[in-house]
This record gives C-alpha cells, structure tokens and sequence, in this order.
C-alpha cells in the first residue's frame, strides 16, 4: 500500500467523522428554524460549537447499564450501529483520480468489483446493532423497537436491493466506480447523464427505501419516542448512546454517498468536473462535489423528518411489501425488456 | 313536452318542493350513517384501515401533498424569522397593570409621600409590613415612617396596600422579581423601596400595553433589563 492510499483513507476517515457532528448541529438548527425558534445559539458562533458540548457531556455522563443486561451482546450493539456503516464508505468514490508524478491516486479507498454489493451488504448489517441493543438491554420498550428496525431493515432491505438492481442492469457493472464513471456523459447536449434520468422509479425506491433503513422520519418506527421512550437505545446512557447517535448518522452519510455515486452522477457536474482530466485540481473540485451532493442529500433528510409525521407501524409495512417490492420487481422487468430490446 | 312546461310552475312551487327535498335528502343522508354505524360498530377501527374511498392511486400517493408540506417547511426555514424570545438577555415587557414590586412614591422635594397612617399594614393579608412610625421633621404632616420594611418573601402581590392607602404613598409596579441568594435580601427597607423603580414608570409606560418609553430601565441586584 503506497503512503497516498493511506493518506485518502485518513483523509476519508476525518471527512466522514467530521460529518455526524455537523448533522448534529444541522438537524438542531433547521429543526428549530422550521419550527420558528432559534436552535442552539450559546455555544460558539451560531451554536457551532454545541455538538462539542454534547460530545462532553456525553463522555463525562455516568454510563448506567442494567442488572439483566446480556453485557457482551450490550456492549456490542453500539459498535455495531457505528463500525459496518462506516466501512461501507471504503468503496465509495469520493472524486476523480488524480495523477501526481507517475501515480495515479484514486479518490476511493477500495476499488471493489462488487462495489454495490458490499454496500448492501454492510449497511444490512446494521440491524445487529439495533436489534442487540435492544434484546441484550432486559427492558421491554428497547426490546420492541430492536423487534421493529429488525422487521423494517429486513423488509426495506428488499426493496433497497431490487431498486438497486434495476440500476446494475442499465449500468451493466456493479463497480461503483465504473458506474459513476459511466454517468459523466451529457444526455441530449444539456442534460447530465445520471442514473436518475434513467432509473427515476428506482431512485425514488432507493430514496424512500433509504430512509427505512436509516430508521429515520417518517419511518423512525424502532425510535418512536411517543410510544417506545426512546427505541431500541432506551437503556443506553453516556459515549454508548452517542455511538448509536454516530452511527445513525454516519449510516445517513453513507446512503446519501451511495445514492449520490448510483443516481446522482457521483462526483460529476457537468461543467465544473472533466472525467478525462486527471489533474489535482480537477480532483478536488469533483470531491467538493461530490460532497455537496452529499450534504444536499443529508439536508433532505433534515427537511423531510421535519415535515412528515411518522408511519404507523402497519402502514409502514404495507408501503414496504405491497407497494414497493411490487414496484421495484415491476421496474426490473421493465429495465430488462428495454436492455432486451 | 314537460321541458317547455316546467319553466312556468317551478317559479311558483319550484323553491317549496326543492327545499323540501333537499331537506329531505340532507334528514336521509345524516341518519343513514349513523344507524349503520350502530348496527355494524365502527368500520374506522379495523386495524389496517383501508384509505377513505372514492381517491384515485394517484391520489393516494399523496406525492402533491408531501410536496406543499415541504415547500411549507422550507418556507419556515428560510423566509420566517423565529419569533422566540431570547429570555434571559431578552424580556418582554409585563403589562403596566401587573402586580409586582412595590415602590414608596416621593413628592416634589424628595420626600416620601407616606403619612405611616399603618393602614397598608392593617389590610395586608400576610403581615409582610413593618412601620416604625416616628414625629415627622416636616411640618405639613405629623407623622413619618421611621422604618418601613415589606419582606418580599411574604408579600403575596394582592395590592391590597396599595388600595389601602390614602395619599397614594405605596404603589405596585411591573417589576417582576428579584433574585438574591440571601432571605435577607428580600426584606426591602425605606430607600431600597424608594428607588425600586423608576418614581415616574407610570408616565413613561405611556404608550399602552408594554410599551415602556424613555430609555430602558436597567434595575439592580440580579435583575436583568426589564424592557428591550
């Protein structure tokens, strides 16, 4: 491995823990702003510094763990929510190569063949975490709530593969890279090539399918603060709660980088970016790109969990198994009839 | 045939019958459902409730529904300022009608206007009082307050003292509270209730509700700035 590999995943890595932070700050300062208040405005310029605050707080809190907790399985849970989120963010591509001298650099820490599938398969197993959180917990609310993200993750995880499948057959690769890659050409002179324009279904499933996973509004179900306490993390106090905080977030992060590299053209913009421009410039402007998609998508989350009140449980799966499964078979069949064609 | 014919008679009975029937019909309508209901309990609770009848799926996909509850929040984020008030830095002002601390009014030269008549301390319902009445240096009265305490701590703000008194000597102003860390702090003596509030506010609350002119009144002790 040569010292710049390591240096994108440093860099990488600090970008991404950078992230939760700032959602943190976010999600408190538009939550309020929609609402017609302030948001944290004590802590630093504009409340800047209040994810700090609670990062201290966290840290400095007594760390309450009950009697009949199953300890292996409630330490793990945690770990859990955090670590295969963030890994699956080692193949996504976070901006064109770059060549130095005689080396190229790649702007992606692991250029996986099966790029697609390794990300569903991490960000799949982020149900462990919530689920033994919520089992190994001795606790009924944190029971019901791992019960229900198990259910939910598992049933989304459906329809999150099918519409993704459908992307793979119009791509013709499961390499992100080559997908995005594939996406930076113009569609007509003025239209960027993205997968949305192809697959506008299936990126609405995604989009929809990415929100369950992430057990975020309106499909928060496992959290449910009015009928749960607090969901699968009821139990947890102190960095253990934060970790499952990081790790929601962190696994936000990772959908949106996905869904930006699937639908979104990646790192590309017409225009600003040039995919057969290898230069260091170039190279950082198309991962400032790629960032800003990302955040933009991030924002979106915000916004929708601020607007949409929250599936009732039934309905919730009646979206997931009657109407979007079907949905996303539909469009698979679909696309192959046209790649037949 | 009955179309030439009907234009004529419906002028005259037209309006009777229409109403009649609509009557009628609206009786129908609004008794029908509530019968069924009885008879065959609440459709509206089974547990997957199916979406009220009669929308299209696309309707029902409530993509324009969700699109304006966005633009609405979006609408909030961006265009709306919060209207909180930023409590502690920033107040709003009490009606000038509230009951709050009191003042002990002076007149022209300073003095204070009370005759230490003691009838403030006979109606107040919590003895929170105390006068020590003396002869007065002044010769247009004979008598003055020597001391005059109220303990905060007991007062309960009826006003009754200000009611009481009959040369308009004790006043309560909008002054909300007071802060100390010492119960001795809450007693106020004679010049601490002289200068508990500007002697003028009533002047200077002129313009109606909340609206306190003049330059903003910064009181003591661990009061913050009573009016932005």
């Amino acid at each position: 491995m040569s010292i710049w590999a390591l240096l994108v995943i440093v860099g990488i890595l600090l970008i991404v823990l950078h992230i939760p932070p700032g959602m943190i700050w976010a999600e408190r300062k538009v939550a309020a702003r929609i609402q017609g208040r302030w948001g944290p405005t004590r802590v630093g310029p504009f409340g800047l510094l209040q994810p700090l605050a609670d990062a201290v707080k966290l840290l400095t809190k007594e760390e309450v763990i009950p009697r009949g907790a199953e300890r292996p399985l409630y330490y793990m849970g945690p770990l859990l929510a955090f670590v295969p989120g963030a890994l699956a963010l080692a193949v996504v591509p976070f901006g064109h190569d770059m060549r130095v001298g005689d080396t190229v650099i790649q702007l992606q820490i692991a250029d996986l063949h099966v790029g697609v599938l390794f990300v569903l398969a991490l960000t799949s197993l982020a149900v462990y975490g919530l689920a033994f959180g919520g089992w190994s917990s001795d606790s009924k609310y944190p029971l019901l709530g791992g019960l229900r993200s198990s259910a939910q993750m598992v049933s989304y995880e459906v329809a999150l593969g099918l519409a993704v499948v459908a992307v793979i057959m119009s791509a013709g690769t499961v390499s992100i890279r080559e997908m995005v890659l594939a996406q930076q050409e113009l569609l007509f002179g003025f239209l960027p090539a993205w997968n949305v324009f192809f697959q506008p279904v299936a990126a609405l499933i995604f989009l929809v399918a990415a929100f369950a996973e992430n057990n975020r509004l309106p499909f928060d179900m496992p959290e449910a603060e009015a009928e749960l306490v607090g969901g699968y993390h009821t139990e947890y106090s102190g960095m253990k709660f934060g970790m499952f905080f990081l790790g929601e977030y962190v696994a936000m992060t990772v959908m949106s980088a996905v869904m930006v590299s699937l639908f979104f053209g990646g790192w590309g913009l017409p225009g600003l970016t040039d995919p057969h421009d290898t230069s260091v410039g170039n190279a950082l402007v198309s991962a400032a790109v790629f960032l800003v998609k990302v955040a933009a998508l991030l924002f979106f989350y915000i916004w929708v969990r601020w607007t949409l009140p929250r599936f009732r449980y039934d309905q919730l799966m009646r979206l997931g198994w009657k109407v979007l499964i079907p949905l996303a078979l539909a469009n698979v069949v679909v696309t192959g009839l046209f790649g037949v064609l | 045939m009955k179309a030439p014919e009907h234009p004529s008679p419906a002028g005259l009975v037209g309006p009777a019958q229409t109403s009649a029937a609509a009557g009628a019909a609206a009786s129908g309508a609004a008794g029908e459902p509530a019968a069924h209901g009885a008879a065959e309990g609440e459709p509206d609770e089974e547990p997957e409730s199916e979406p009220p009848p009669g929308r299209s799926w696309v309707e029902r996909l409530y993509l324009r529904e969700i699109a304006s509850g966005l633009a609405r929040t979006f609408r909030h984020l961006v265009l709306e300022r919060p209207f909180t008030t930023d409590y502690p830095d920033e107040q709003l002002p009490y009606n000038p009608r509230a009951r709050g601390e009191h003042i002990l009014k002076v007149d022209e030269q300073g003095r204070e206007k009370c005759v230490a008549c003691l009838l403030c301390e006979a109606a107040c319902p919590s003895k929170c009082i105390r006068i020590v009445v003396g002869p007065s240096p002044w010769p247009d009265r004979e008598r003055y307050p020597v001391e005059f305490e109220i303990d905060m701590l007991r007062c309960i703000y009826c006003g009754y003292c200000e009611d009481a008194c009959p040369c308009d000597a004790i006043e309560l102003t909008p002054k909300p509270y007071s802060v100390y860390d010492n119960r001795e702090a809450y007693i106020y003596d004679k010049e601490k209730l002289k200068n508990n509030y500007p002697q003028d506010w009533r002047e200077r609350f002129s313009g109606g509700y909340g609206k306190l002119t003049g330059p903003p009144y910064r009181g003591e002790g661990g009061d913050r700035s009573l009016i932005r």
